[in-house]
């Protein structure tokens, strides 16, 4: 057949929904790539560096929801200052002149004013979805905007974001005509809100699936809005203190039990340890638990409201929860495919916390485990050679022992054999992050073994430039690699230089590159933007004698737009 | 040249493993009173840089050297680079943990931190028996025992609260009765002030109360071990 329609072509490439795959269907000729860049709606940038919006619209005209990342992942850790970059503002412009009928913006450790967001909110007759993640830079009264002017409002997700908190008048500014909500997560906003125009918001609201309420929203309102949501599948408690004994508890108990469909539970960013039995009637439906900000509530209490969840597929809980605890979480929760245990105590080792043992439990008893995020104590070999033989089927894997390159407690070796057992075993290890003593051999093991590895952090790890060889040499599908306080230097940055534009990303702090060698790697990649954060001397010029000084802070990635224009004076681009 | 400190690093941590924990902490420069190493303290720039608390350039960055300029408190000195043995063998990556902090160790989102620091304030209700309101004092402001009860001193300036700790109790000069100073912990129990280590009585502290001793008997005087 010499002439295959085009329409039909459409019609066939509107059931490939992944961009990967899209991605590569654009490049089996001209054709293809004609029909699937004018089909393609959704579209991803992992580094909003990397490209720049004209280059988006020109590619893809249609495009209806665009998903962002800026700022590099360690910036949630304090490492990159504040005004680094990662700023929305001319996406939203060059949307805003260029697809009216712009639908979804979910933004990840980006920069958004009060500004855009209020043109965000006039452009778009039919935008429906905003999701910020880690974000900052704007305060209610954009909120203010997008709640006022975006008549056709699904989702407004709010996670994990800096927001200047100014009033609770926001939540009145939807009007009375909108109707459409599915989605609204405020969690993070730290101020009041008024009570009686959330209740009547979502009585009017009869589709909302997922509401996460703030800190500001009592039991009482609580127990009122899950009265009048009767489609909730994902609920964020705000406030969860109340005295077993009164009438408030026993009406909340009631309006629980009645709760058929939520499968998800999360806030209780205030609440007391007696208070949990309230939500008992509907822990046997649960799929998800996240504990995580309730730091008040001890092992005991933890445990006994596990008991009730034997369903649960993902559990994020704080380290109160204690070996024990994890011994039952393992006991209880056989569909558990994802566990994150954070530190209640972030700066000292306290009383409450885990250790190997509880990983080792919980390894034996949820076999359908994949993902795993784990602040513990301690960690020996022995027990990651049996985590790995118990869980061979990790997707992430990421350990962080509070203490910094703390090495196996019984043996006071490095934990080289228990990370290398990960790698060998979980065969489609996509992230990993280790921590511990660690020597060059891990590294070696790393390179040897994970074959599938797309992101990896380290820290106080290593010994030479060998390790991070190994690593650069051996993770075929490695994208993302940020490293902190390990002595790799310029051998290691310039052994394989082309191997980055293979990479969406490179982050080093703290290690023994020096400006030298990061001018170098600039000079044979003009493909990569090299950037040096310095916050010590704002730079007009590079300095031309101290070359032999070491970076504190480089980042790299790969670009098709060369240096970027905004960035502040204690960033140089090589 | 200045020798790499890598090689050194494994002599260093078996001979560094033989000493007490306080010998450790004098050899890392951590102590409040060590001799001021900054000026003999080897660097891998070239000599006659600039040798700054704030600069990093040029310095070897030890695991020291991530430490957080956080110059509150008791912590302040220890923090500060300058005071800090930059003796060679100060590995990256090797270093058994400062009880200092890191920047960005331990790697929670700082909202995380906050949520469990309680936005870095950490009010708690304090009451006097026969007083006719209570008072608020943030526990946040205060490093010591010592220093919370000179605190109350003030603020319930009838009552002298000195040599607290030494005899247990405390006088009104009015009516001569004794009070004890009491907390409420996270379980509910109401615990006598004192027995565990100020830290963790300043996260487990949720109200305090200060008691006429008749009214004393149910308070256990030790804390039980968690």
């Amino acid at each position: 057949m010499n002439y295959f329609p085009e329409e039909v072509l459409e019609h066939i490439l509107d059931f490939v929904t992944s961009n990967k795959e899209r991605n590569a269907v654009s490049l089996v000729c001209k054709t293809w790539y004609k029909v699937e860049r004018e089909s393609r709606y959704r579209v991803f940038i992992g580094n909003c560096y990397a490209t720049n919006p004209e280059r988006l619209i020109a590619r893809f005209p249609r495009v209806k929801s665009l998903t962002l990342k800026g700022k590099p992942h360690f910036a949630d850790f304090n490492l990159v200052p504040h005004d680094w970059g990662g700023f929305v503002d001319p996406w939203i412009k060059t949307l805003a002149r260029a697809c009216p009928g712009f639908e979804e913006l979910r933004l990840k450790r980006m920069v958004v004013s009060d500004e855009i967001l209020e043109l965000l909110s006039k452009s778009f007759v039919n935008f429906k979805s905003l999701v910020l993640v880690s974000c900052d830079g704007f305060s209610t009264d954009g909120l203010a905007a997008i709640a006022a002017n975006c008549r056709y409002l699904r989702e407004l997700d709010l996670q994990e974001n800096e927001v200047d908190d100014r009033s609770g008048h926001w939540l009145s500014c939807f009007p009375e005509s909108c109707t459409s909500l599915v989605s609204l997560n405020f969690a993070c906003l730290k101020g009041e809100i008024n009570l009686s125009v959330l209740e009547r918001l979502v009585a009017r609201n009869p589709n909302l699936r997922s509401l996460r309420l703030n800190r500001a929203v009592p039991v009482e309102t609580l127990q009122k809005i899950i009265t009048k949501a009767h489609r909730l599948v994902d609920l964020g408690t705000g406030s969860f203190i109340h005295d077993p004994k009164s009438e408030t508890y026993q009406k909340l108990k009631n309006a629980m039990s009645k709760c058929e469909s939520i499968r998800s539970l999360s806030g209780f960013l205030d609440v007391a340890p007696h208070c949990l039995t309230a939500v008992y009637p509907i822990c046997p439906h649960l799929t998800s638990l996240n504990l995580s900000y309730a730091p008040g509530i001890n092992s005991n209490e933890l445990i006994k409201l596990i008991r009730h969840c034997r369903k649960l597929q993902r559990l994020w809980i704080l380290d109160c929860v204690g070996d024990k605890g994890l011994g039952i979480v393992a006991a209880t929760c056989k569909e558990l495919e994802e566990l994150r245990v954070f530190p209640s105590d972030p700066f000292g080792p306290g009383n409450a916390a885990v250790t190997e043992e509880g990983l080792v439990a919980i390894s034996v008893g949820c076999h359908k485990l994949h993902s795993l995020l784990y602040f513990c104590q301690q960690m020996t070999n022995a027990a990651l050679i049996t985590i790995a033989k118990n869980c061979p089927n990790f997707i992430r894997f990421r350990l962080c022992i509070l203490d910094p390159a703390k090495p196996d407690p019984d043996t006071m070796d490095p934990l080289d054999e228990g990370f290398g057992a990960i790698v060998q075993s979980c065969k489609r290890l996509r992230r990993l992050s280790i921590s511990g003593l660690l020597s060059d051999k891990v590294f070696l093991y790393i390179g040897t073994y994970a074959e599938q590895l797309e992101m990896l952090s380290i820290a106080f790890a290593g010994e030479s430039d060998k390790a991070m060889l190994y690593v650069l040499n051996g993770c075929k599908k490695l994208r993302k690699l940020e490293i902190r306080d390990c002595p790799f230097g310029n051998m290691a940055l310039l052994a394989d230089v082309g191997k980055y534009e293979t990479m969406r990303s490179l982050w080093m702090s703290s290690c023994e590159v020096t400006l030298q060698g990061c001018k170098t790697l600039a000079r044979l990649m003009p493909k990569l933007n090299v950037e040096i954060i310095n916050e010590n001397d704002l730079w007009d010029e590079i300095p031309a004698d101290d070359d032999r000084k070491k970076v504190e802070k480089m980042y790299l990635y790969r670009t098709l737009v060369g240096p970027r224009q905004d960035a502040p004076g204690f960033v140089w681009t090589l | 040249m200045v020798a790499k400190p890598r090689e050194q690093n494994l002599e260093f941590e078996a001979a560094e493993r033989n000493l007490s924990p306080g010998m450790a902490n004098q050899a890392w420069g951590l102590e409040d009173s060590a001799t001021d190493f900054k000026e003999t303290e080897l660097t891998l720039g070239p000599p006659g840089e600039s040798r700054d608390a704030g600069g990093k350039s040029g310095t070897k960055r030890g695991f020291c050297e991530t430490l957080d300029l956080n110059l509150t408190g008791s912590n302040a000195k220890r923090n500060d680079p300058g005071a800090q043995s930059q003796q060679e063998a100060c590995p990256t990556a090797k270093h058994p943990a400062a009880k200092a902090k890191l920047v960005g160790w331990p790697p929670v989102r700082a909202l995380r931190k906050n949520a469990m620091r309680s936005d870095g304030c950490n009010y708690v209700k304090v009451a006097v028996d026969g007083a006719p309101y209570l008072r608020k004092v943030d526990l946040e402001m205060y490093s010591s025992y010592k220093h919370l009860s000179e605190a109350l001193e003030d603020m319930f300036s009838c009552f002298t609260i000195r040599n607290y700790f030494n005899a247990g109790k405390l006088m009104d000069p009015v009516d001569g009765s004794e009070y004890v100073l009491a907390y409420e912990d996270r379980d509910g129990d109401w615990m006598m002030v004192g027995d565990i280590p100020w830290q963790i009585f300043a996260r487990s502290c949720k109200r305090i109360r200060l008691m006429k001793s008749s009214e004393t008997v149910d308070i256990e005087p030790i804390t039980p071990p968690k």
